[in-house]
C-alpha cells in the first residue's frame, strides 16, 4: 500500500511536471504545436488528394469495359446466355452483363441516325457479354483467359487505356507515399529540435537530477508527457483544420465547373481513419521527439 | 567509504595523464580535506567518485559499489548514497528553496508526507528556517550553498562530497559552512571536502590528502596544509 502510494505520488508529480513545462515554455510549446499542425495538414492534404485521384481513376476504370463476342455458331439466345457462368468463373471478372444481338442492334440504332442503319439485319450482330474487371492492371491476362472460354470468339479490350490508368495510379501512389514518409521525418525532426531547445535551457536541471540519483526513466517521463500532449494537441488541431479546409474546397469545386465532371470523396467517409492517423502520428512524433530530445543529456 | 587502489586516469581526447597510481582510502565516518592546486587531479577524483568518468586502470570502491565495473543503470542507486555539493551551488532557479530540496526526495520516489516532514527538518539543520518560499536569487551566496547542502543531505546519504564549496564565499561564510560540514560529520556522515583554501584547512584538525600533478603527495592527520602550492 505504502509503495503503491509512493509510486502514484511519484508518477503524479512527473506528469504534473510534463504539463508544467508546457505552460512554462509557452512559446516553444506553441511553436511545436504549430509546426506539427503544418506538417500534418500538408501530409493530410496530399493523402486526401491521392484518395480523390484514386477514386477518380476507379470511376474511369469502371467505364473501361471489355466486350466478349459469342461465336457465330451459337445463334440461340438462351444457349449464348448460358455462357455467363463460365465467364463469371474467370479470375478478375467483377461483373458480367449479357447483351443479345437484338439488344446490340437496338443500341446501335439508337446511336446512329435511321438513314445510316436502314437495311441492317440483326444477324449482323453477335450475342455478347459486357464485362467489368476488378483490377484493370490484369486486363491482358483476363482477356487471354476469356478468349479461351468455349463459345467466345473474340474479346475487345482497350489495353492501352488500361495501361495508362495503371501508370497514373501507380505514380500518384508512389508520389504520395514518398511525400508522406518525408513529411513524417520532417515532423519528427522539427518536433525533436523544438523540444531540444526547451531541454537545452533545462540541461542544468537534468544534470542535477542525474547527480542526486534520478533514473533515466524518471528524467525522461516529463519530457515524454510534454511531447505526447503537444503531439495530441497538434494532431487534433490539424484534424479540425483539415476538415474545414477540405469541406470548404470540395464545396467550392462541386458548386463550380469542376463538379460537373468529377466527384469528390466526402470527408465523412475518411473521417475516422484520418483522425486515427492524425492522432497516431501526433502521439508517435511527440513521444519520439521527447525521448530523442534528451537522449544526449542522459549519458552522464 | 572510498577505496582507490593504483588508480590511473588518462583523458584520451587530449592524451592527458590526470591521475597516476593513486591510492586513497576513506573510512565511513571520516572527515577528509582533499587539497591541491588547479589542474592537480582533484576534480578527476571527484568525477571518479560520482561515476561521471571511469578510471583507465586501477580499482575504485565507493559505498560498496565497484566503480570500475558498475553498469550505467546502477549509477542512480550508487548516487543516492552520495550527497554532492558544487562550488556554483547548482540550484534550480525557478524553484523555491523548499522545492529545490524536496526535488531530491521526489527523484528517489519519496512519498509526499515524508517530504513534508523531512524538508523543514533539514532546512532547520542548515539554518534556513523561514526561507522556504524564497527563490535562489533572493538568497546570499552562503545561503544558496546551504540550500545545496540541504539538498545533498535530505536523502540521508552515507557520504557528502563537496567540490570547492567555499569557492564563491567570503572567509566568514566559508568558516560557517565548514562548521556545518563538521556538524554533519559528527552526526555520522562521511565528509570529503575538495578545496585549495589553505587557511580554511588549517583552521580544522582534520585529515588532509594532497594531490599534485596527478600524484598523491601527502596523506596525514596533521590537520594542516603541509604542501606548499606553487
Amino acid at each position: 500500500m505504502g509503495i503503491t502510494a509512493m509510486r502514484l505520488s511519484r508518477y503524479g508529480y512527473l506528469i504534473r511536471e510534463g504539463f508544467r513545462s508546457i505552460t512554462t515554455h509557452g512559446f516553444m510549446s506553441f511553436a511545436s504545436v504549430t509546426i506539427m499542425m503544418a506538417c500534418l495538414i500538408i501530409m493530410g492534404s496530399f493523402s486526401l488528394i491521392s484518395v480523390n485521384i484514386d477514386s477518380l481513376i476507379k470511376d474511369l476504370e469502371n467505364e473501361n469495359e471489355m466486350v466478349a463476342y459469342v461465336d457465330e455458331s451459337i445463334a440461340d439466345e438462351a444457349e449464348a446466355a448460358s455462357l455467363q457462368s463460365s465467364i463469371e468463373a474467370v479470375p478478375n471478372v467483377a461483373s458480367v452483363e449479357f447483351v443479345s444481338r437484338t439488344e446490340a442492334m437496338d443500341n446501335f440504332m439508337s446511336q446512329y441516325d435511321s438513314d445510316f442503319s436502314v437495311g441492317i439485319d440483326e444477324e449482323v450482330f453477335r450475342h455478347r457479354f459486357v464485362i467489368q474487371l476488378a483490377d484493370i492492371a490484369l486486363m491482358s491476362d483476363t482477356k487471354a483467359a476469356l478468349e479461351s472460354v468455349d463459345g467466345i470468339a473474340k474479346v475487345l479490350a482497350h489495353l492501352e487505356y488500361a495501361s495508362f490508368f495503371v501508370t497514373v495510379r501507380n505514380i500518384v501512389s508512389v508520389v504520395s507515399l514518398v511525400l508522406i514518409v518525408i513529411l513524417v521525418f520532417v515532423s519528427v525532426f522539427i518536433m525533436s529540435n523544438t523540444i531540444k531547445l526547451t531541454t537545452f535551457g533545462r540541461r542544468e536541471e537534468i544534470a542535477i537530477m542525474k547527480m542526486v540519483g534520478a533514473s533515466n526513466g524518471f528524467i525522461r517521463l516529463p519530457f515524454v508527457v510534454e511531447g505526447l500532449v503537444l503531439g495530441i494537441l497538434g494532431g487534433g488541431l490539424a484534424y479540425v483544420a483539415e476538415w474545414g479546409i477540405y469541406t470548404l474546397i470540395s464545396s467550392k469545386l462541386v458548386s463550380g465547373l469542376a463538379g460537373s465532371f468529377i466527384s469528390i470523396v466526402p470527408f465523412s467517409t475518411m473521417a475516422m481513419p484520418l483522425l486515427a492517423v492524425y492522432m497516431g502520428t501526433g502521439i508517435l512524433v511527440g513521444a519520439f521527439g521527447g525521448v530523442n530530445a534528451i537522449r544526449n543529456y542522459l549519458k552522464v | 567509504m572510498i577505496h582507490m587502489k593504483d588508480v590511473r586516469k588518462v583523458y584520451e581526447s587530449s592524451n592527458t595523464l590526470a591521475l597516476d597510481q593513486v591510492n586513497i582510502t576513506v573510512e565511513d565516518g571520516e572527515f577528509v580535506f582533499l587539497v591541491g592546486p588547479s589542474g592537480s587531479g582533484k576534480t578527476t577524483i571527484m568525477k571518479l567518485i560520482t561515476g561521471e568518468i571511469r578510471p583507465t586502470s586501477g580499482e575504485i570502491i565507493v559505498n560498496d559499489f565497484d566503480m570500475t565495473k558498475i553498469k550505467r543503470r546502477k549509477l542512480p542507486k550508487m548516487r543516492r548514497t552520495l550527497g554532492v555539493v558544487f562550488q556554483d551551488y547548482r540550484l534550480i532557479e525557478n524553484m523555491t528553496v523548499y522545492d529545490n530540496v524536496a526535488f531530491a526526495m521526489r527523484v528517489v520516489g519519496a512519498a509526499n508526507k515524508d517530504i513534508k516532514k523531512r524538508v523543514p527538518y533539514i532546512l532547520e539543520l542548515v539554518g534556513l528556517e523561514g526561507r522556504e518560499k524564497r527563490m535562489p536569487n533572493e538568497l546570499s551566496g552562503g545561503e544558496q550553498q546551504r540550500v545545496a547542502i540541504a539538498r545533498a543531505l535530505v536523502n540521508n546519504p552515507r557520504m557528502i562530497v563537496a567540490d570547492e564549496p567555499t569557492g564563491n564565499l567570503d572567509p566568514v561564510r566559508s568558516l560557517e559552512l565548514m562548521l556545518l560540514f563538521e556538524k554533519i560529520n559528527e552526526m555520522g556522515t562521511t565528509v570529503v571536502v575538495v578545496t585549495h583554501e589553505k587557511e580554511l584547512v588549517n583552521a580544522f584538525s582534520k585529515r588532509v590528502i594532497t594531490i599534485d600533478g596527478g600524484n598523491l603527495i601527502s596523506d596525514g592527520m596533521d590537520g594542516y596544509y603541509s604542501y606548499e602550492i606553487e
